[in-house]
């Protein structure tokens, strides 16, 4: 395989508009039997309405509830998310990673933008930022600030980099004011970003 | 020496700006980028490893200009051309080779299996050399050693610096071999941890740290 040039960007050869370009991707692929249509909407039906956020708030929820349950996952989230049907691509391999007063974890990827699919579906656009990537491994409480969110300054913080094919997810401290609720009623709580670290579960429907 | 998309710890690219309430897909185009990516990734003529190279491989001036989904589509195509599987004159408007749906294509029926299967990367391979609690350093510099200018997972940032050791992952495909086809030479992976005022020579916060999942010939032992 050559360092660099694949025949000088064959990407080139497509028409420059991103939106013709995959149709004319599209249109390629299908003609030549190398693609099934009926595999593109399968894989669209599976992240616009089966695969996101919902999937690791039950994860939390779940752990916030039931010590058996969390220590299970300590001890080998993989084999407790397959149990769960929540394994799989870009999530084969999964360690949760828990907050606590003494330290906060937040996740990036600064090479490409690695991210558990599975559990948290298909990561948001600041997530594949330039900006993100580049400055939450040196100045991660500067960047907690764009999102509005301050920590202690007793809470140390830990940046997960996924350089590997190993996928983390952030559990978040259970908020207060969230005793005695079913873990239906606590996914509500948790938000996307309290599974990345860039935010902390929410009452729902607003308020503190 | 490095590449564009190594950034970590760069500076000058101003505040990360979330979207509030961001649909899943920004474009309609999207929606087919991101499925025909996967799609035709199933097809199982490369690996993650080279589909992140030929992103990366992305001319500099590219790899900063295009969206997200822009870059998943050209290295699509540039993938597609480098295996065969269309030519410089389908993808230039020519005629297309028409086929019927080949037995290596995804089927529509197959694609939950194929989602939650995934592409797992242990394996078995070499017992690791380093447990947890020891200190390593990063190799300095960070670069493939088996290609030039080729595939590496280790961040420029993290090159010369030591960590401690804090977690065993096991044997995973080494991607720097991977990446080029030159085989899957799994190898142990590590969890280590990286102070950030070492890192950066300054931090927002005593203690703060990094941490890094590296393969073991990445790293080399520190008394």
């Amino acid at each position: 395989m050559p360092h660099d040039h694949h025949h000088d960007h064959d990407h080139a050869l497509l028409p420059p508009d991103p939106a013709l370009r995959v149709r004319a991707l599209e249109t390629i692929l299908t003609r030549k039997g190398l693609v099934d249509p009926a595999a593109i909407d399968e894989i669209l039906d599976t992240y616009e309405n089966k695969v996101g956020p919902q999937n690791g708030a039950r994860v939390v929820a779940r752990a916030w509830r039931d010590p058996a349950f969390l220590q299970a996952l300590r001890d080998d989230t993989t084999a407790v998310l397959a149990d769960m049907g929540l394994i799989g691509r870009q999530g084969e391999h999964v360690v949760v990673v828990e907050n606590a007063p003494e330290v906060h974890n937040v996740v990036v990827c600064t090479l490409c933008s690695c991210y558990p699919w599975p559990l948290l579906g298909i990561p948001p656009t600041w997530y594949k930022s330039d900006a993100y990537r580049a400055r939450v491994v040196r100045e991660p409480r500067a960047v907690l600030a764009d999102f509005g969110l301050t920590l202690p300054e007793e809470q140390k913080v830990r940046v997960w980099d996924s350089t590997a094919e190993i996928r983390y997810l952030v559990l978040p401290m259970r908020p207060e004011g969230s005793e005695g609720l079913s873990e239906d009623e606590l996914m509500q709580w948790v938000t996307r970003d309290s599974m990345i670290g860039t935010g902390l579960p929410q009452r729902p429907g607003g308020g503190a | 020496m490095t590449r564009v998309h190594d950034m970590g710890g760069r500076y000058g690219d101003g505040p990360v700006t979330p979207i509030p309430d961001e649909p899943l897909f920004l474009e309609p185009w999207h929606r087919k980028a991101m499925a025909l990516t996967l799609a035709a990734g199933a097809l199982g003529e490369w690996s993650i490893d080279a589909a992140r190279f030929t992103r990366e491989a992305l001319a500099p001036k590219d790899y900063a200009s295009f969206s997200y989904y822009e870059k998943w589509i050209a290295a699509l195509a540039d993938l597609l051309a480098a295996r065969g599987l269309v030519t410089r004159e389908e993808l230039a408007g020519g005629a297309i080779a028409e086929a019927p749906l080949q037995d290596k294509a995804l089927k529509g029926g197959d694609v939950a299996g194929a989602l939650s299967r995934g592409s797992p990367s242990l394996r078995l391979g070499p017992d690791p050399r380093f447990r947890p609690g020891d200190r390593v350093r990063a190799r300095l510099p960070a670069h493939n050693t088996l290609v030039e200018g080729g595939h590496t997972r280790l961040p420029a940032y993290a090159a010369g610096h030591v960590g401690v050791v804090v977690q065993s992952h096991g044997a995973h495909v080494f991607p720097d071999s991977n990446a080029h086809f030159l085989g899957e030479a799994p190898q142990p992976l590590y969890g280590v941890a990286f102070d950030a005022t070492d890192l950066w020579g300054w931090s927002e916060r005593a203690g703060d740290e990094v941490m890094i999942d590296l393969w073991e010939s990445y790293l080399e032992p520190v008394a």
